[in-house]
């Protein structure tokens, strides 16, 4: 399967709304996407696999850690904060030192947004898994928002592992798949994506073309 | 908020928008697309409420349309909204003017404010 994937690093910067013609408000979340800077490029050949690495951002090199100092030297480019890899089929069309900016992508292009979501601490099943919880009423006490069973009697006479529970809830990566780009700004380096991006404000995102996007039809 | 989120919802205000407070009495001209062409209608009722800041400021016109009470909330920077008319300036006592819902006819009236504060 050939899949040219466009991608790009970016920072969240936050939420806003945007009308268009006809007054309709569209909630988008705005990313400074970029510019990214291709470390090194992985060819079947060498790599047994065909892909992209990008740096993002800006740090101080005394910060950069000796294994990343490396990769930076070998592109001979300054150290950036971040690094990725983009899985493509046409990684050799692009150059180590080549500048990735935010026209990469274009208005109405559908994209995948890939981030570390809020961090919600320790989280009941309600909120953690969608549990409906038990009833407000008919004589439940003081366990609302409890699971309910969590298994049977003596046989099998455990819990099964897996069981979902209470437990740590988010800042975890997570990926929104199929969202529109509303609109790039060349000028600034910033994606308007229209709906909620994984994160908040400040976060990495890796922004890339979606996966389920509908195929172009071909002869 | 970040700077160029906020210059992005800076360029979307519109300045041409006339100053309003609840209980002023406002004729909206709105942009209605019907198919391909548009054309205006004209909501005039009272202001009840004005929410929000920047760009997500919203109001709220309530008008009595054939015994039924109408309310009706717009975006203030709307592009959908022509222009806006101040048809009376009211006197009242509130931000809010939920009051209103209860009340019919006569009761429902405002007062005139007069003089003009400066603001």
């Amino acid at each position: 399967m050939a899949t040219q994937m466009k991608g790009i690093l970016g920072t969240k910067l936050g939420m806003t709304q945007v009308f268009d013609d006809s007054g309709q408000v569209t909630p988008v979340t705005v990313v400074k996407a970029g510019p990214c800077v291709v470390t090194a490029v992985r060819t079947p050949d060498r790599d047994g696999y065909s892909a992209v690495q990008f740096g993002y951002g800006e740090i101080d090199p005394r910060k950069v850690n000796k294994p990343a100092t490396g990769v930076f030297a070998q592109a001979g480019v300054t150290p950036r904060r971040y690094l990725a890899e983009l899985r493509t089929d046409d990684a050799s069309e692009y150059q180590v030192g080549q500048e990735v900016t935010a026209e990469v992508f274009a208005a109405g292009q559908l994209v995948d947004a890939t981030g570390t979501s809020k961090g919600k601490g320790t989280a009941g099943v309600m909120k953690r898994h969608g549990f409906k919880g038990l009833s407000s009423s008919h004589g439940t006490q003081r366990k609302h928002r409890s699971p309910g069973s969590i298994g049977a009697c003596a046989t099998p006479g455990r819990v099964f592992k897996g069981v979902r529970m209470a437990g740590r809830m988010g800042a975890v990566r997570t990926t929104v798949q199929s969202l529109t780009v509303h609109s790039v700004d060349t000028d600034r380096g910033l994606l308007l994506i229209k709906g909620a991006v994984p994160g908040s404000a400040g976060g990495l995102i890796l922004v890339r073309s979606a996966a389920k996007a509908p195929v172009a039809k071909e002869a | 908020m970040h700077t160029a989120i906020a210059e992005l919802e800076q360029a979307q205000v519109r300045d041409d928008i006339p100053g309003f407070r609840p209980g002023d009495t406002l004729k909206v001209h709105v942009r209605v697309k019907e198919g391909n062409r548009s054309r205006i209608q004209v909501f005039q009722g009272v202001v009840i409420r004005r929410q929000g800041g920047g760009i997500r400021e919203t109001f709220t016109v309530r008008k009595i349309s054939y015994g039924v009470g109408v309310e009706r909330t717009f975006p203030v920077h709307s592009p959908s909204i022509d222009h806006i008319e101040t048809v009376t300036r009211g006197k009242v006592r509130r931000a809010k003017l939920y009051y209103l819902r209860d009340l019919r006819g006569k009761a429902a009236r405002i007062k005139e404010r007069r003089e003009t504060p400066a603001s």
